[in-house]
């Protein structure tokens, strides 16, 4: 079982990218996947998470209590949600958003320019789906075929292409990134 | 009868609670629901208003929630299968007329997705402290059905069932489920037309000169007509003879509104729908609805790594309540454990059914969030090991209370 949050300010993606990931392991990945949003009375621009269970069984506990990954796209969010992540948990951040502090030692942390990806890409927007190709190379909790049938229908039809190729850039961005550790050569 | 092709969005779906539901009123047969959108319940409202065209259906958002529930009472005499959708605060609002629609047996469906309360509360997160309200919150003697879903999946299967009970037996169903389902994403598989079985309106066939509004059936159930097609029909809230016509004296309201409560009493057996888990050597056994009684499951499971003998019994249907079953397990168990998201409501009525055979547990949570698995397993725990019989229902203390009231809570101690 892995739990999963998303984290940012409204507006983002932040719980679209929960619905993805979650459609992509429930759908085609044969997994249960169970994802809630939370929200306050603000909406854009707001605090906002959303929270995933993936289990190979039912998800009886459908929030998150200690996460086992933490994908942070603002301040707010990794302040407020880094403290929960669990010992040897993955920690990936949007390093143009996030100033992230010295790292708890117990904890793995990948950074992604995933904003100056998204621009160089044409669209800011798409810094959630960049991050979420990051996801899936580095986290490995769904499959890259499962992602790819999730997002047609996740996005809008026009914007499929970008996110696309949004998603290949932080999934190759991750796979490099996972090779450079294994073999610092 | 099976469902209409068109109204059934037949594949398998990424979506939350609300939207199934809309999706199953829709597949349902629903073909008018009025609403006052309100969260945590608008995306249900949203997603049939999306869909409804094409299957000629309507979503009309109404001034305010009582036009709202007034509407589709209105709408249900006019022939067509109707909801509305709402929660708490638009739930009170709406209590007035599920009397009237209840004393003009009227078939139709109030989905309430739950919300922590009292008054505006906390709009955007969960709470189950409309049950008793669900059943006792219009004024006046009456017999209604409510269901608690667990899962989207299931906010599509059972609104379903609501509307064909509705029909079935003529009376207001609620669907009782709560923040934490309707905005809870998950797969959710809609099934062909063809195998979705609903049932359709109880027309009556007759002379429209023989046409008698409120004759019951041997179900004690009567048959309805369509307003405006030819038959004598005089319906209103005053307290009425089998003709519809206004009467005051005792023999009436014992007959009358007796079969008001009846029919759903009498039919108890047909209607209530019960998930028994693990109940056959059970010491302690969870009595739970909605999603308390899946994050139950948890503390179960827990609770059975421990040692302990325990299971499961889930109330998808809640109201009518299953009386006899609780009697009769009271008998066989040490405790029954009570998980609600409340300060003890159903909890209640599970210790009327033990009649002092088993002690009764509620493991209270005042909403915002739902109950941690360990807490209920807890209070398995403990209770399993309680030797005296208490009269009284024990309200055990969550981690969450201890931690902001510390131990000493309760006035008794």
């Amino acid at each position: 079982m892995a739990e999963i949050r998303f984290a940012g300010y409204g507006g983002q993606g932040i719980i679209r990218s929960g619905i993805i990931v979650g459609k992509a392991a429930s759908l085609y990945d044969n997994k249960y996947g169970t994802m809630s949003q939370s929200f306050g009375p603000e909406a854009r621009g707001g605090a906002c998470s959303s929270q995933l269970v993936v289990s190979e069984t039912k998800v009886l506990y459908p929030y998150v209590t200690n996460s086992d990954v933490l994908v942070v796209m603002s301040q707010e969010g990794y302040d407020k949600f880094e403290p929960e992540l669990k010992e040897n948990g993955i920690l990936l951040v949007d390093e143009n958003l996030v100033k992230h502090k010295p790292p708890r030692g117990d904890i793995r942390v990948h950074l992604i320019p995933a904003t100056r990806f998204a621009e160089q890409l044409g669209k800011k927007i798409v810094a959630n789906v960049v991050m979420l190709g990051f996801f899936t190379a580095i986290t490995g909790i769904v499959t890259y075929e499962a992602m790819e049938k999730a997002l047609p229908g996740s996005v809008p039809e026009k914007a499929l292409d970008l996110n696309i190729k949004a998603f290949e850039k932080g999934y190759n961005f991750g796979l490099e990134l996972q090779k450079k550790q294994k073999d610092p050569q | 009868m099976k469902a209409d092709q068109r109204d059934v969005l037949s594949g398998v779906y990424y979506i939350d609670g609300d939207v199934a539901a809309g999706y199953g009123a829709l597949a349902a047969g629903c073909k008018f629901i009025a609403g006052y959108p309100i969260t945590p319940s608008t995306e249900a409202a949203e997603a049939f208003a999306r869909i409804a065209p094409k299957s000629g259906a309507l979503f009309i958002q109404m001034e305010d929630e009582l036009a709202s529930v007034s509407a589709i009472v209105g709408g249900a005499w006019a022939g067509a299968k109707t909801m509305t959708i709402t929660s708490g605060p638009g739930y009170s609002l709406m209590m007035e007329t599920v009397g009237f629609g209840a004393m003009l047996e009227t078939p139709f469906v109030l989905l309430n997705i739950q919300r922590g309360g009292p008054s505006t509360g906390v709009p955007t997160k969960t709470g189950q402290a409309d049950m008793m309200q669900a059943r006792w919150g219009s004024h006046g003697d009456y017999g209604l059905i409510a269901i608690a879903p667990e899962s989207p999946q299931e906010l599509f299967d059972y609104t379903i069932k609501a509307f064909n009970l509705a029909e079935k037996y003529r009376c207001p169903v609620m669907i009782m489920s709560d923040e934490c389902v309707g905005h809870m994403t998950e797969k959710v598989v809609i099934p062909p037309a063809e195998e979705i079985e609903i049932e359709p309106r109880r027309w009556y066939t007759g002379s429209p000169d023989e046409y008698v509004p409120f004759k019951p059936d041997k179900d004690l159930v009567p048959r309805m007509v369509k307003a405006g097609s030819g038959h004598k029909l005089y319906i209103s809230g005053r307290l009425h003879d089998e003709r519809g016509y206004p009467v005051d004296d005792e023999h009436y309201k014992l007959k009358y509104v007796r079969r008001l409560v009846d029919k759903i009493k009498c039919n108890k057996d047909k209607i209530i729908e019960l998930k028994e888990e693990q109940i056959d050597d059970a010491d302690v056994i969870v009595v739970s609805y909605g999603i308390s009684s899946r994050v139950a499951i948890r503390g179960i499971e827990m609770a059975r790594e421990r040692g302990i003998k325990v299971g499961s019994l889930r109330l998808v249907t809640v109201w009518p309540f299953p009386d006899e079953r609780i009697t009769e397990l009271a008998k066989k168990v040490k405790a029954l454990v009570v998980p609600e998201i409340n300060y003890g409501q159903v909890v209640f009525d599970v210790a009327r059914c033990c009649h002092g055979n088993a002690n009764v547990v509620l493991v209270p949570h005042g909403g915002a969030g739902v109950h941690v698995p360990d807490d209920i397993c807890d209070a398995i725990v403990s209770v399993a090991k309680e030797e005296r019989k208490i009269e009284e229902v024990i309200e055990f203390k969550t981690k969450l209370e201890i931690s902001v009231f510390g131990g000493g809570l309760k006035s008794k101690e």
